[in-house]
């Protein structure tokens, strides 16, 4: 392995990073004068919850539909840069977190409610990160609002005025691109305050709800075509950024790692339940497709003032975006989730499982003639 | 389950070895280390219990393959342990065989990366190389060799005949658990395990490929074999689960495949055709 004689001090103030650190500075003045007239916002009256975020791809206990009004619901995820292994071939990357997944966790709150998060940059960190929300409305959507450096933290409030499941991501300026294929990146849910509905008004539920972050990975190999590693994430930046500039990943997995939704973590169902599936993709376009089954109910761009469409088997999500598909299972089996860009899948690692329990139904598809000789 | 992987793995879905399914061993064998040759561990006709390799449909639905009582038609010499990247890489000289998929800078790994035809065309350049009749074993020899370390396919399970789905779930819990414990580092030759035969690295990261096509066995509810068709072209390979593979294949991994867990790396061990001694008789 090839790994540069340089210590984590030495990194910090290398060339790759001085840009980030120097937009930090920036950054705390900006903060300051932005904040001051939010802070004399009058929202006294309203009701505050605080959400124990859980990590992907379960999502956090929440009303379907919401009883009472707005409240502003309180999130705290903390930043953490760490090494993570990407399959069973060697493969490791110095991922950007939001609260340690890739993904990260999954929010849910309904339209009109306050979004108040407080975003923690350990000390222990290398980077600076910040967090853009599509769903909000302002300052590159929060992100030239919450830049923080290792060390310290920031809380950041938004209202949730359009319902739907949106990408949220670090945009530290400069390096963008980057931390969003580290794996800096997840998805809040904007529920309507009266439910998810149909085209004909019909209300839409789901028993349990499942959030598959998809996650395109660069990871540089040597002259002899093994993965390098790093000691460090900025010690890997300009190789990463080479390899992301062919535009051609090597990894494009759910959910941080190949197979982190098969097996012992494959997802489960049973026959008769309808299951919600989030699905994000930060930085590239995605087909998802339940391999079969359907998609009752689709809204692949995510955007619930847009009525659903039914009936699908291969729905779009372009980058950038979070979309939600609702199915009722029908059958029992095992059923492969996946992205049907099928090299996508099954070479590169963007197929999860869904292990559906319950009885057969003949009607739906029998085997006439089991497999034999002609 | 239809699926990419299956076309790749075979009948990899079903083929899935792991239970503590009592494998009597009594066949005699004995080392030998003379000559120049490798090092090989003698295997005799002798009856011992075996899950059969293949497909099993008992009235049109999968079921496990039956236990039976199997004995090897004639005495065979087999590779004490898997053919080295060292050993291969002199057929690759010689212009016989292609190149491995595998790494290359480490004589003493086990060769992987290795196709069934790529396999065979070795077999063929040792044997001229030689002078002796080396080739693939079958499934009963190399289950004969592996002895107490050959790994049950049996899901042991009662099948549900109204629901087919009640045996992929069995399947993949059975698959989930055997990845949980899979080891995946490809060590030295003869470091992996040895067994009560003096046969080495049976199980680890490296499926070895056999003789034997895969075969699908349609029987009736007795079990009494009505039909039975080979697809010559597909192979089992043995490891820590049999698996069907077809015979051009090289890498039998994909990221996240399907359904099924295929074998993580390919490569083989021979054997070598020796005189039937009297006394020794019978066939699988």
């Amino acid at each position: 392995m090839t790994t540069l004689p340089v210590s984590r001090r030495t990194i910090l103030a290398g060339a790759a990073i001085a840009g980030a650190l120097t937009q930090v500075r920036q950054a705390a003045a900006e903060t300051k004068e932005v904040l001051t007239p939010a802070v004399a916002t009058e929202l006294t009256d309203l009701p505050r919850v605080k959400v124990k975020l859980v990590d992907p791809p379960f999502v956090h206990e929440h009303e379907q539909v919401a009883t009472g009004g707005p409240k502003i619901v309180e999130f705290e995820m903390e930043i953490i840069e760490k090494k993570i292994k990407l399959d069973d071939s060697g493969a490791e990357y110095w991922a950007s977190t939001f609260n340690g997944t890739v993904p990260g966790p999954l929010m849910v709150v309904h339209e009109g409610d306050y979004v108040e998060l407080t975003l923690i940059n350990p000390a222990s960190n290398e980077l600076m990160h910040n967090i853009d929300f599509h769903s909000s409305t302002g300052a590159l959507g929060g992100g030239g609002l919450t830049q923080v450096n290792p060390g310290e933290k920031t809380i950041l409030r938004w209202k949730a005025t359009k319902p739907g499941v949106f990408v949220y991501h670090c945009a530290p300026p400069g390096m963008v691109a980057w931390h969003v294929v580290s794996g800096m990146n997840g998805a809040i849910m904007v529920l309507p305050r009266d439910g998810l509905k149909g085209r004909e008004g019909e209300a839409v539920k789901y028993d349990k709800v499942y959030y598959i972050g998809e996650q395109d990975f660069y990871v540089p190999r040597d002259e002899a075509g093994n993965w390098k590693t790093y000691d460090s994430p900025g010690e890997s930046y300009e190789d990463v950024v080479a390899v992301m500039k062919t535009l051609t990943p090597t990894h494009v997995v759910f959910n941080g790692a190949v197979g982190a939704l098969t097996g012992d973590n494959a997802m489960t169902a049973k026959v008769g339940e309808t299951v919600a599936f989030v699905h994000s993709q930060a930085n590239r376009d995605t087909r998802p497709h339940l391999i079969g089954g359907h998609g009752n109910y689709v809204w692949a761009t995510g955007k619930f003032n847009n009525p659903p469409e039914v009936g699908l088997e291969t729905w779009f999500i372009p980058g950038g975006t979070a979309g939600l598909m609702v199915y009722t299972f029908e059958q029992p089996g095992i059923y492969a989730y996946v992205n049907h860009n099928l090299i996508e899948a099954f070479e590169l690692g963007a197929a999860g499982h869904v292990m559906v329990e319950g009885d057969w139904n003949d009607d739906l598809m029998t085997q006439v003639l089991a497999p034999s000789a002609i | 389950m239809p699926s990419i992987a299956t076309l790749l793995a075979g009948a990899g879905l079903s083929a899935l070895a792991f239970s503590l399914w009592p494998v009597t061993t009594t066949p005699v064998a004995m080392t030998q280390e003379s000559g120049p040759g490798p090092q090989v561990v003698r295997l005799d006709p002798a009856p011992f219990l075996h899950r059969l390799d293949g497909d099993w449909q008992r009235e049109g639905r999968p079921v496990d393959a039956p236990v039976e009582m199997v004995t090897i038609p004639a005495p065979v010499e087999i590779m004490a342990t898997p053919v080295s990247t060292g050993e291969y890489l002199l057929c690759v000289q010689a212009g016989a065989c292609a190149a491995p998929s595998g790494p290359v800078d480490l004589a003493e790994l086990p060769v992987t990366g290795v196709s069934w035809l790529d396999a065979r065309a070795y077999a063929a350049w040792f044997s001229t190389e030689t002078g002796e009749s080396w080739r693939l074993p079958s499934d009963a020899e190399w289950a004969q060799a592996a002895g107490s370390l050959f790994r049950d396919d049996g899901l042991g399970i009662e099948d549900d005949p109204t629901n087919p789905a009640t045996r992929w779930i069995a399947e993949y819990r059975q698959e989930s658990a055997l990845n949980r414990e899979r080891d995946r580092e490809i060590r030295p030759v003869g470091s992996l395990n040895v067994n009560e035969l003096g046969v080495h690295d049976i199980g680890g990261a490296v499926w070895e490929w056999t003789s034997t096509c895969l075969r699908r066995i349609e029987t009736d509810a007795s079990g009494a074999i009505l039909r039975e068709s080979d697809s010559c072209g597909i192979y089992i390979a043995e490891g820590l689960h049999r698996a069907a593979i077809i015979e051009f294949v090289r890498e039998p991994k994909s990221g996240g495949c399907s359904v099924g867990v295929p074998p993580d790396n390919l490569g083989f061990r021979l054997v070598r055709d020796l005189p039937e001694t009297p006394g020794g008789a019978g066939g699988a």
